[in-house]
């Protein structure tokens, strides 16, 4: 299972890529993998403002509903407009071709209370 | 948590294991949308060794079972199966059981795992409050494995394994001979919607019978199948799941299991009540629904014709053959006719469906 060293993550499994002041966000490989085949997705609009640790939509397996939470506060630039109708890209490729939402992120101090790859690898590790 | 024999199997095989009533279950091994499709186009084998396996003997079986359940037992022969349930008084479901019958004094029922002790006390009370006295009821659920082989290549993967003569067994029939040298009830039955076979079998066989299947089946696309297919595949065919669509407050009747009803019976535990519903108008339907846009809806979800809501999800997929969403859901009457359109309440949206023929493949 692949966490990139380069991102930062969430104890629910978001993963995040900071460009400046614009964070890319996605689930990770460790999240499709315990959620099995996805089939659907729901995600915001442009323009919607996210709030970090609350939900701001949805990815669906054949069995359950799974919230996805947003790591950070700030108003959503751009949304993966792929995901609804190919969201087995999920499965396939957690960290690019799936990924949910770029935001404008508010507070850069948000980012302070994500962990790195090793920091979210041992989560991981004592999760299972 | 209670295991089956074949626990350190699944996860061997990289299952990922769930509780499931009381049980550590695969839910899934490659994936549910691979396995489903795998018993559409091949064959799949299930572990459903939690399921329960209640023995009814004696000179009176057949009296004591014809008031226990709602079916008529008295039109079963030897070798024969039925699909049935027991009620509650009020017309509730108890559980819904297949009887298997061997001889005039000797049946068989399987039950839903979860509901094994419930329902043996229950066979308890009936038979208590009956004038019978040649009845011996055995929970037996301990002593037997059993295993789903089902999908298109069953029974040429099972004819490897036994000289009976499978081919001759007939939907809703069994018979009792050798699998892999392991003495089994061969029954043709499933919960798939496929042909297929459930077999009986001692616990202690579990593993050798699983292994020789599994090897038996590898020419022709066998795989195991986990509890989320095995939702997945009875949902596409309309098969009632107890806890879902059957339960203490959903009448069989409501349910879409009029056809085992047999009010015309000298009596039944839950008769009078049915009669009643029937005689008044069954206030609520199961239907299948099909979702005609984006999204599943889940049990639990509301249903609406227009805007007003007229009943609940009681069990939704995406279905792997359709690829869209799939529900039943428990209706009024008056919205359960085949072609309405409906609205599913799924978190703030209202999603179009529409009420579909079952089954929904």
């Amino acid at each position: 299972m692949e966490f990139p060293e380069d991102f930062l993550y969430t104890e629910e499994h978001e993963w995040v890529l900071v460009e400046d002041d614009i964070v890319t966000v996605g689930i990770t490989d460790f999240a499709q993998d315990a959620l099995g085949d996805i089939v659907f997705v729901e995600l915001p609009e442009v323009g919607y403002q996210v709030e970090a640790g609350k939900t701001f939509g949805v990815v669906e397996s054949v069995k359950a509903v799974s919230d996805i939470y947003s790591p950070v506060t700030g108003e959503v630039l751009e949304v993966n407009d792929e995901l609804p109708d190919t969201p087995e890209l999920v499965n396939t490729s957690p960290y690019e071709g799936a990924w949910m939402l770029k935001i404008k992120l508010d507070d850069p101090a948000e980012l302070d209370l994500l962990m790195d790859a090793d920091a979210y690898q041992s989560f991981v590790e004592e999760e299972e | 948590m209670k295991i089956t024999p074949l626990n350190q199997q699944h996860k061997q095989l990289g299952a990922r294991m769930v509780p499931f009533g009381g049980w550590e279950m695969p839910v899934q091994y490659s994936g549910v949308i691979e396995e489903h499709l795998a018993v559409r186009s091949a064959a799949g084998l299930f572990d459903v060794s939690h399921m329960g396996e209640i023995e009814v003997k004696g000179a009176d079986a057949l009296a004591y079972i014809q008031q226990l359940t709602i079916n008529d037992a008295s039109v079963l022969v030897d070798g024969q199966i039925q699909y049935s349930a027991f009620c509650y008084p009020d017309g509730g479901v108890v559980d819904d059981v297949t009887l298997y019958r061997f001889s005039a004094d000797h049946f068989m029922f399987c039950v839903n795992a979860s509901n094994i002790d419930k329902d043996f006390a229950w066979m308890q009370k009936v038979l208590a409050d009956t004038e019978l006295t040649k009845v011996l009821l055995t929970d037996r659920s301990p002593e037997f494995a059993q295993l789903a082989l089902q999908g298109p290549k069953a029974q040429r993967i099972l004819a490897q394994l036994t000289s009976a003569d499978i081919d001759q067994l007939i939907y809703y029939h069994f018979k009792q001979a050798d699998v892999a040298l392991v003495p089994t009830i061969i029954s043709r039955t499933g919960y798939t919607g496929e042909d297929g076979f459930e077999l009986y079998f001692a616990a202690d066989k579990a593993q050798r019978l699983w292994t020789r299947l599994l090897e038996a089946g590898a020419g022709e696309k066998l795989i195991p199948i986990g509890l989320g297919a095995r939702d997945t595949l009875r949902l596409e065919k309309k098969y009632a799941l107890y806890g879902h669509e059957l339960s203490e407050s959903i009448t069989p009747l409501e349910a879409g299991l009029g056809w085992i009803t047999k009010l015309d019976k000298p009596f039944f535990v839950g008769q009078a009540a049915l009669k009643a519903m029937q005689a008044q108008g069954v206030p609520r339907r199961l239907v299948a629904i099909r979702m005609n846009d984006k999204g599943i809806a889940r049990e639990g979800y509301p249903v609406f014709v227009d805007g007003v809501e007229v009943g609940t999800v009681t069990s939704g997929t995406l279905s792997p053959v359709l690829k869209v969403g799939i529900a039943l859901a428990l209706v009024k009457a008056s919205a359960a006719a085949v072609g309405t359109e409906l609205e599913v309440g799924i978190r703030q949206r209202r999603v179009p469906a529409e009420i579909i023929k079952p089954p929904f493949i």
